[in-house]
């Protein structure tokens, strides 16, 4: 077989070759259960669909060869959905688990995103710690959308910027999941806030 | 209300969770057997959203007598005669992200698949993001 070696020849990016579409992320990010994947199925034109990511423990993210028959392998299941804006963009959108093991998987995911919809639950407003600490960290854009859970206590917005000790610049929206106009408008929330810090002098920098 | 001083550790999460604390459902498997093992794919990063077309010149018959490639292979390559995103491909052929990966980037040496790069440039775009959000307010 002719060896195309680690750069493909013939396989060169084809972004301009017509008919394939551009492909854009915004990742949806929380707790588990705050409602990533009701967000992703309220605007998203497909059924949300599942895919699956293997995840390994921790001890063996390094390669060892030394006990590799008890490696055992789970997997972490990824939400995704879709918004055709033209022929040529394609929004996908992930909701990804928040915990911090999940990371590596983030790193993955946050290369050439957009920005990033972090998911909040006054009830269980710890859990999207690990989130906005991730995206401060690597400097990507996000959001947080307080999902409005019927039995929760409202909050104040600014105790809850407080409490979640965000930057005056990262936007704060209160949002019901399962509606698809309240989820419109916490992703068009974060691509303002995407384009002003492109536009305001601020340095963007990408995933990695 | 609780409130953020740093990163928590995970004993702070209250809540429903699963025994590991991940989202959705667990289940053990050997995604890798696939792969003979493999669990880095060749050549340039292939991401989520990259998208993935068959060449052109791909002859189905030609290449199911290739012993490189298994059936997986082939599957792959009959769901992406039209461009496809990984993650699409992941989720129909019921495949791990990083196994669809591994595959694509055998078919890739074969010439058998174009794959995009997606350029972290277009997030610097802001007449794409404006297109975008646009698009989004219409929605």
């Amino acid at each position: 077989m002719p060896y195309a070696g680690s750069e493909p020849a013939p396989g060169q990016p084809d972004d301009d070759q017509p008919g394939v579409p551009v492909a854009i992320k915004i990742l949806i990010a929380g707790g588990f259960g705050v409602g990533k994947t009701t967000l992703v199925g309220s605007v998203s034109e497909v059924r949300p669909l599942r895919t699956e990511e293997a995840l390994s423990e921790p001890s063996s993210l390094v390669d060892q060869l030394d006990g590799i028959e008890d490696k055992s392998t789970t997997t972490v299941a990824m939400d995704f959905g879709r918004i055709s804006i033209s022929d040529d963009l394609v929004v996908y959108l992930f909701g990804t688990p928040g915990q911090k093991r999940f990371w590596f998987m983030w790193d993955e995911l946050a290369y050439g995103a957009i920005g990033a919809v972090v998911m909040a639950d006054t009830r269980r407003l710890a859990d999207c710690f690990p989130s906005i600490d991730y995206f401060e960290r690597n400097g990507m854009p996000f959001v947080v959308a307080v999902n409005c859970f019927e039995d929760a206590r409202q909050y104040p917005v600014p105790t809850m910027r407080t409490a979640l000790n965000l930057t005056p610049d990262v936007p704060l929206l209160l949002c019901d999941a399962r509606e698809r106009t309240s989820s419109r408008d916490v992703l068009v929330a974060l691509v303002e806030h995407a384009v002003s810090r492109l536009t305001g002098g601020q340095p963007v920098t990408s995933a990695r | 209300m609780t409130t953020r001083a740093g990163p928590p550790g995970h004993g702070e999460l209250g809540g429903r969770r699963n025994r590991d604390g991940s989202d959705g459902a667990e289940r053990v498997v050997r995604p890798y057997a696939l792969t003979a093992g493999r669990t880095r794919p060749s050549g340039a990063r292939i991401d989520v959203v990259a998208m993935v077309s068959a060449s052109r010149s791909v002859r189905p018959q030609g290449t199911e007598s290739d012993p490189e490639l298994g059936p997986e292979h082939l599957r792959l390559l009959r769901f992406c005669r039209l461009p496809v995103s990984v993650a699409d491909l992941a989720a129909r052929l019921d495949l791990p992200l990083g196994v669809v990966r591994i595959l694509l980037a055998d078919l890739r040496e074969h010439d058998l698949v174009y794959i995009s790069q997606t350029a972290p440039a277009g997030i610097r775009d802001v007449r794409v993001l404006k297109e975008v959000a646009d698009a989004l307010r219409r929605l």
